[in-house]
């Protein structure tokens, strides 16, 4: 037994649950942390990042490839109060981390002290548990509890308040006790055999049935049990945006992203659907748009770790309360193989009309300006689909999402809940740290772009090695795009005028080229893909582009646009 | 889904948490996200020891108060929610009158108001006399406007403190289960 500062324990417990790299900011109610931290820099590495904003998305990025908790210390008031948007970012999305706040000393508490903000109050309808500890024998137990809560069950942000006396105070080291119980919360529900039977009978009578996987499927590592399903039952899947790569993209039985942007066939087939199984998914209001014409057809199974899903949005004729690897295992054995060719056949018609009427004239327009599709299934392509795709919010995040392919899973880091505008720079920062192996793509918009730009100085610090494909349209596009076909062409403040986006890289240290020809893109890509450390494509996109098929707000799944004027329909 | 269920009506929600600081927040703001006015709410211990009761009303429909409960439980230092109608369960509010002792000397009916409203005094002075009621909230109430005359001061009424109609005792059930499953490990 020894005697420690509550700062000292921190970093022990952190490093006893197995932290490899902390993502922070220092400031005055942190200080006695980031002392203690001096002494462990071998063991906790630190990333300093240049916002305490950037923390939370490159901890979140961190967390999305690795599928273990981002971590990010920060200080009291300011420091706090920024890191706000990555907290509920990460509670929507599903994201496990971590954070440490400094406080003012507890005595203060109330005061209106210098730095001093209620931050258990604010961050509390934003993450999955929030606390505050004020004396230091208590900081192991509470680590060990805000590991416990953010890693398990549907993961999400903690976030840990530490007064600074608790900070300095003594404590008696005595071990540390990993967290495995909490009475009042169980991550780990027993699957009820029942329901199991239930869902089975439904599927094996299905005739059109549809799979419909999402994030949680990644969360849970089924994407093998997934595949498994769909093979023996020849069902389509498609992918929600976060659960994009848990299933490879030339599966045979991939049908393509659901939802506003998604592929015609998932969505407009979604109401011919018989039974519909929903995997680790919300359906939340992207995906299902209108929900009072949504899958009228469908006999919903729906399969989550989250009892409050049940019904939330969709009525599920059965839900399975659970892991979705654990209830497809239990599942896989009852389902009968079956295979329902014409039904597949529809989904093939879907898509040769989108193949030639929306993806064909984007990813290879041959003249005019270059279009984000074209430049990220180049991309993609030059990566042999085997990137890490990291997005910003907006156009290019649909571009990103509908053209880049993936082989491997975990291959998606995108802000899908909370569509936040500055996520991608900080969280492909995040992603490369949390797997060097691999390489990693960002797609932004010169506008997200500007939101945390400044994280450009964290990668210079720690020679990081991130592929930026800037989409610059000189325009906030998706907001253009809704002016456009919603608000009579009125531009109201989307038109951008930007800086030399090649020379702030350079300012930086970053190698960086602009393409403005259709002729320049193939080389240029080459030089980005080749360059050892970072590179930024600046990409002169045409401003006119819009993102498309699109299923408009208040509209049913199946009444897309494929252009601004023109509804699908399928020829019988 | 039954067609009364989209009328909207009084709801009590009685939530069992862990006794830890910001317990009764967390469940508070799920009622302030959908926007539901909270008519009343009571806090207290429970024979559970360690365990927190929060009775909570508001009005609103079946479905949304199923969504609510739902998210209740959902916060991490919360063992149970449930959702009831005032059929399920006994309940009862108190409420308290502070009405100046000579108005009330003035009043010939002064005992006949007490007996009928099934009201005790719990304390006269020369200034003023308080008044106690135990009831649903429509009898308070009545009381209340019958005091009204009087040049009532004060009125203050409890939230609801329930207790259920159904014979199983969900919430030691579940703990029973959950320490079993904590030595299981």
């Amino acid at each position: 037994m020894n005697q420690l500062t509550g700062a000292q324990a921190l970093i022990k417990s952190l490093i006893a649950e197995g932290t490899d790299l902390v993502f922070g900011y220092p400031g005055g109610a942190i200080m006695p942390v980031y002392d203690a931290l001096y002494d462990s820099q071998d063991e906790l590495p630190h990333i300093l990042v240049r916002h305490e904003q950037g923390a939370t998305h490159a901890a979140e990025g961190y967390a999305r490839v690795t599928r273990r908790p981002g971590v990010v210390i920060v200080t009291s008031g300011p420091g706090a109060t920024n890191i706000i948007t990555g907290l509920s970012d990460a509670l929507m999305d599903s994201t496990p981390m971590v954070v440490i706040t400094g406080q003012v000393a507890s005595g203060m508490l109330g005061s209106e002290a210098f730095q001093e903000t209620d931050v258990v109050a604010i961050t509390l309808p934003i993450t999955k548990w929030s606390t505050q500890i004020t004396r230091a024998q208590d900081i192991p137990a509470m680590v060990a509890r805000a590991f416990h809560i953010a890693s398990t069950g549907r993961p999400g942000p903690v976030v840990l308040d530490i007064a600074k006396d608790a900070q300095v105070g003594m404590m008696t080291w005595m071990g540390y006790e990993p967290c495995t119980f909490i009475r009042s919360y169980n991550p780990t529900p027993t699957i009820d055999e029942a329901k199991i039977q239930a869902a089975a009978d439904i599927i094996n009578e299905a005739k059109r049935p549809l799979i419909l996987a999402g994030h949680g499927v990644s969360i849970a590592g089924a994407e093998n049990e997934l595949r498994t399903l769909a093979e023996k039952i020849g069902a389509p899947v498609g992918a929600t945006l976060l659960g994009l790569s848990c299933i490879p993209s030339d599966h045979p039985l991939y049908v393509g992203m659901i939802g506003m942007h998604g592929n015609i066939a998932p969505n407009y087939l979604t109401n011919e659907a018989d039974v519909i199984i929903g995997v680790g998914l919300r359906f939340d209001d992207r995906v299902t748009s209108n929900l009072n014409s949504y899958a009228p057809d469908a006999r919903i199974v729906h399969i989550d770790i989250e009892a409050s899903e049940w019904g939330k949005n969709v009525d599920s004729e059965c839900f399975i309360h659970g892991d979705a690897h654990d209830a497809l295992k239990k599942l896989l054995p009852l389902i009968k193989i079956e295979s329902h060719p014409l039904w597949f056949d529809k989904f093939v018609a879907c898509h040769a009309i989108e193949q030639e009427q929306v993806i064909e004239t984007e990813v290879n327009p041959g003249h005019g300006q270059l279009k984000m599709g074209e430049v990220v299934s180049r991309v993609s392509a030059a990566t042999g689909d085997n990137a890490i795709v990291v997005t910003d919010v907006g156009q290019n995040q649909m571009f990103a999402a509908r053209y880049s392919r993936f082989n491997l899973p975990l291959s998606i880091v995108t802000s899908g809940g909370l569509g936040t505008m500055g996520f991608g720079l900080p969280a492909a920062i995040g992603a490369k740290i949390g797997r060097p192996d691999r390489q990693v793509v960002l797609y932004v918009g010169d506008g997200g772009l500007q939101m945390t730009i400044q994280e450009l100085g964290t990668i210079m610090q720690y020679g990081i090695d991130i592929k930026i494909v800037l989409l610059n349209n000189n325009f906030l596009g998706n907001v253009r795009q809704w002016q456009a076909m919603f608000f009579n062409n009125r531009f109201s403040q989307t038109p951008m005028l930007n800086p030399d986006f090649v020379a702030i890289a350079a300012a930086y240290g970053i190698a960086a080229e602009n393409v403005t020809e259709r002729s320049q893109l193939p080389a240029a890509i080459e030089r980005m893909l080749s360059h050892p450390g970072t590179y930024l494509l600046n990409v002169d996109i045409d401003a006119t582009d819009m993102i498309f098929p699109m299923i408009a707000p208040g509209r049913a799944v199946n009444e897309i646009l494929i252009n601004s004027s023109t509804y699908f329909s399928l020829p019988q | 889904m039954n067609a009364n269920d989209n009328q909207e009506k009084l709801f009590t929600v009685s939530a069992f948490a862990e006794n830890a600081v910001g317990v009764l927040n967390q469940v508070s703001a799920i009622y302030t996200r959908r926007s539901i006015n909270i008519e009343s709410i009571t806090a207290s211990v429970t024979s559970i020891p360690g365990v927190s009761k929060f009775t909570i009303t508001c009005r609103s429909t079946r479905p949304v108060m199923e969504k609510v409960v739902r998210q209740i439980e959902k916060r991490i230092d919360v063992l149970r929610a449930f959702l009831y109608a005032d059929e399920d369960i006994v309940y009862q509010e108190v409420a308290l009158y502070k009405v100046p002792t000579e108005k009330l000397l003035e009043e010939k009916n002064l005992e006949w108001i007490i007996r009928k409203h099934s009201a005790r005094i719990l304390e006269i002075t020369p200034v003023y006399t308080v008044i106690e009621k135990t009831g649903h909230s429509d009898e308070t109430m009545a009381l209340f406007e019958a005091l009204k005359r009087y040049d009532l001061r004060q009125f203050a009424r409890s939230g609801r403190v329930t207790v259920t109609r159904d014979p199983n005792e969900y919430v030691t059930a579940f703990i029973e289960q959950r320490e079993k499953d904590r030595t299981k490990g």
